[in-house]
C-alpha cells in the first residue's frame, strides 16, 4: 500500500489582520479580509513534505473542510508540495467534532500511516480537532509537536509542554499536531503555483461521506475584548522605579 | 437544577498543579455546583490529599494505574469517559495537560468542547476568547449535552484551602491502550518562581540578541523575586527555552507586574498578558504596539536601562 500522509488544512483570517468585531455583536467582520492557510497547518504540511523528501512517505494528501473558497488554500498547499487535495464542501463552519468525523471518513478511504494537523486554528483557537480525531479513530495522539522522528511502525514525537519538552513514542498510524517550532515552512515559488493548477483536487460533499453535521454550541454574541487604558511614559530608570513604588509594586 | 462537575486534576505525581485550584474556582461560579476532583496517578495519595483540602470540593476520586505515572491523554481519556455518566460538566485546566486531554474526552463522550472558559454566565453559557483574544464569544451548550471545557486559568483566582473532602478510590472498567508510551521529559528544575503563577514576570524579546544577554534579565528577575518570560522570537532564536514563551501559543499569564523588555507587542504576544495588573514596557521604538497596552512605558535602549534599574534596586 502507498505510504501516505494526510494533512488537515483550514482557511482562516491571515495572522497579520487586525480583526474587528461587528457592532451588532453577531460575529467578526470577514468581508474583504485576507485569508490564508492556518499557520500551524502550514507547519504540519511542511513536515509532511519533508518526510516525503526523506523517502519515508510516498504521497502527501491535503484535506480541508470548508466553503468553495478554501480551494485557494488547497492550491497553495499543492504548490508547496502536496500531491493531491481533498475538499469537503461545507458552507457553514463545522465544529471540531464534525471536522474530526469527516477527517476520519477520509482516513478510512485513504489509509494514511500518519495524520498531521496544526495544534490549533488561529480563528476559533479551539485546539480540539486533532485530539478528537485520534479519539474517534482510537489511535495515538501526539500534540504540540516540535520534533518527529519516524521509525518502522512507530514515531518518537517531542512535544512542547508547560514544563519544557516531553518525548512520546506512538505506534503508527497516529495523529500528530504541529507546534510553531516543528519547522519553518518554505516559500512557494511561482513555477510551483503554475504546476499546482494541474494537480488533482477532488471535491466531496459532507453527505456523500455519510455524515450529518451537528452544531452543538450556539453562539450567543461576540464582543470586543475590554480595552486597557493607555498608560504613562517615564523618562528614565529612576522614574520607572519611582512609578512602580507609587503603585505599590515595589517596596519603598 | 444542580450541576455535578468533574474536574480532572493536573499534577506531577506528588504536587497538585495550581491550575486545578483555578478550575475549582471556576466550577464554584456555576450555580449549585457539586464539585468532584479526579486524580489519575500511579500513586494518588499525596495529590488526592491536596485536592481534598481545596475549598468547594465535595469529594475526590482517585484512579490508580501504573500507566498514569506520566499523564498520557490516550490512557486517561477512556477512563474518565467511563466515569463521566453522572456528571453534567467535565472541566480541566487549559494548560498543555488539559488542552491535550480534554478534547479526547469530549470526543469519546460525543460532545463539543468549550475551550478556554474565561467566565461562566450560566451553567451552560460561557465566555471564551477567539482570534488570539481579539474577540470574546459567548457560547451556549444545549441542555441534552454534557459540558466539557477547559478553564482559562489566568481568568480565575485559586480556590482557597482548608476543606476536607472525602477521598474514594475507583477503578473504571476501561483498560488504557498500549499504543502510546512515555519516553522522557526535560522539565528543567528551577528555583525561580513558576512563570504561570508568579506575581512578577520579567520578559525579554528578540532585542536581547543572545542567550548571554538574557542572563541580564535573570539577574533582574532574581532581585525582584520574579519569573522570567520570553517572546516567541526570543525562543525561536534560542535565547530562552520554549517553556518561557508567553502568548497565544505559549503561556497565558496574569501577574501583578509584567515587564516587557525589547518586545514589540505583537497581538499573539499581547494575548498572553491581557490580564496582567500592571504592564511595563521598555523599548527603543516609541511606536512599538506594546506601548498601547503598557501602564508605564520607557522609551530607550534596554542595554543601558536594564543595568541602571539593577543598580537602583
Ligand atoms: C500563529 C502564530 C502564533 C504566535 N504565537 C506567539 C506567542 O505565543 N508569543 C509571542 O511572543 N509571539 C508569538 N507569535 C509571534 C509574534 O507574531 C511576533 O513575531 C513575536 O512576538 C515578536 O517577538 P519580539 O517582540 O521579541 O520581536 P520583534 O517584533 O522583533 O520586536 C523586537 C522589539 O525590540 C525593540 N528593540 C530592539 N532593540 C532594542 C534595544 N536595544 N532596546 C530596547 N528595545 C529594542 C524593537 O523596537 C522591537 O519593538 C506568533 C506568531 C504566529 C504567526
Amino acid at each position: 500500500m502507498m505510504k501516505r500522509i494526510i494533512v488537515g488544512i483550514k482557511r482562516v483570517v491571515d495572522y497579520n489582520v487586525r480583526i474587528r468585531v461587528k457592532p451588532d455583536g453577531s460575529g467578526v467582520a470577514l468581508d474583504g479580509v485576507k485569508m490564508s492557510v492556518n499557520p500551524f497547518d502550514e507547519i504540519a504540511l511542511e513536515e509532511a513534505i519533508r518526510i516525503k523528501e526523506r523517502g519515508l512517505a510516498e504521497e502527501v494528501v491535503v484535506a480541508s473542510v470548508g466553503p468553495t473558497d478554501c480551494q485557494a488554500q488547497l492550491r497553495t498547499c499543492l504548490a508547496m508540495g502536496a500531491d493531491r487535495a481533498l475538499h469537503v464542501h461545507s458552507d457553514t463552519p463545522t465544529e471540531p467534532l464534525t471536522t474530526a468525523r469527516i477527517l476520519l471518513k477520509l482516513i478510512e478511504r485513504e489509509q494514511p500511516f500518519l495524520v498531521l494537523l496544526g495544534k490549533q486554528a488561529i480563528d476559533d483557537d479551539n485546539g480540539q480537532t486533532g485530539q478528537m480525531l485520534a479519539a474517534l479513530w482510537a489511535r495515538p495522539q501526539a500534540t504540540f509537536a516540535s520534533k518527529i522522528v519516524l521509525a518502522e511502525g512507530k514515531a518518537q514525537v517531542t512535544r512542547e509542554v508547560d514544563a519544557g519538552l516531553e518525548t512520546l513514542e506512538v505506534d503508527l498510524p497516529a495523529v500528530v499536531t504541529a507546534d510553531l517550532r516543528l519547522n519553518e515552512p518554505r516559500y512557494v515559488k511561482l513555477p510551483e503555483i503554475m504546476k499546482a493548477k494541474r494537480k488533482p483536487l477532488e471535491t466531496l460533499s459532507v453527505e456523500s461521506l455519510g455524515i450529518t453535521p451537528r452544531v452543538q454550541l450556539r453562539t450567543v454574541r461576540v464582543d470586543p475584548p475590554p480595552q486597557r487604558q493607555k498608560g504613562m511614559l517615564v523618562e528614565n530608570a529612576a522614574e520607572l522605579i519611582a512609578a512602580l513604588k507609587a503603585k505599590g509594586l515595589l517596596a519603598s | 437544577m444542580s450541576a455535578a462537575i468533574l474536574i480532572v486534576a493536573e499534577h506531577d505525581g506528588s504536587t497538585l498543579a495550581a491550575g486545578t485550584a483555578k478550575c475549582v474556582a471556576c466550577a464554584a461560579t456555576v450555580a449549585q455546583a457539586e464539585i468532584t476532583v479526579l486524580v489519575c496517578a500511579s500513586d494518588a495519595a499525596a495529590v488526592a490529599r491536596q485536592a481534598a483540602q481545596l475549598q468547594g470540593v465535595h469529594r475526590v476520586l482517585t484512579v490508580e494505574h501504573p500507566v498514569h505515572a506520566h499523564p498520557l491523554a490516550a490512557a486517561i481519556a477512556p477512563q474518565i469517559a467511563a466515569l463521566a455518566a453522572p456528571y453534567t460538566h467535565v472541566f480541566g485546566p487549559s494548560s498543555t495537560f488539559g488542552k491535550d486531554l480534554m478534547p479526547r474526552i469530549a470526543a469519546l463522550l460525543e460532545t463539543a468542547q468549550v475551550s478556554d472558559i474565561m467566565a461562566v454566565e450560566s451553567p451552560r453559557r460561557f465566555r471564551r476568547p477567539i482570534y488570539a483574544g481579539n474577540a470574546i464569544v459567548t457560547v451556549e451548550v444545549p441542555e441534552d449535552a454534557k459540558v466539557v471545557g477547559t478553564v482559562r486559568t489566568a481568568s480565575f483566582p485559586a480556590a482557597g484551602t482548608g476543606g476536607s473532602a472525602r477521598i474514594e478510590n475507583v477503578a473504571p472498567p476501561a483498560e488504557p491502550p498500549a499504543h502510546t508510551r512515555f519516553v522522557s521529559s526535560s522539565a528543567a528544575k528551577s528555583d525561580r518562581p513558576d512563570l504561570q503563577t508568579a506575581a512578577r514576570v520579567i520578559s525579554g524579546g528578540r532585542a536581547l540578541g543572545s542567550a548571554e544577554a538574557f542572563q541580564m534579565l535573570y539577574r533582574l528577575a532574581d532581585k525582584l523575586g520574579a519569573a522570567v518570560g520570553a517572546s516567541r522570537a526570543a525562543v525561536d532564536a534560542g535565547y530562552a527555552p520554549n517553556e518561557l514563551q508567553v502568548g497565544q501559543t505559549g503561556k497565558i499569564i496574569a501577574p501583578e507586574l509584567y515587564v516587557a523588555i525589547g518586545i514589540s507587542g505583537a497581538i499573539q504576544h499581547l494575548t498572553g498578558i491581557k490580564d496582567a495588573r500592571t504592564i511595563v514596557a521598555i523599548n527603543k521604538d516609541p511606536q512599538a504596539p506594546i506601548f498601547e497596552v503598557a501602564d508605564i512605558g520607557l522609551v530607550g535602549n534596554l542595554f543601558e536601562i536594564v543595568p541602571q534599574i539593577e543598580k537602583l534596586l
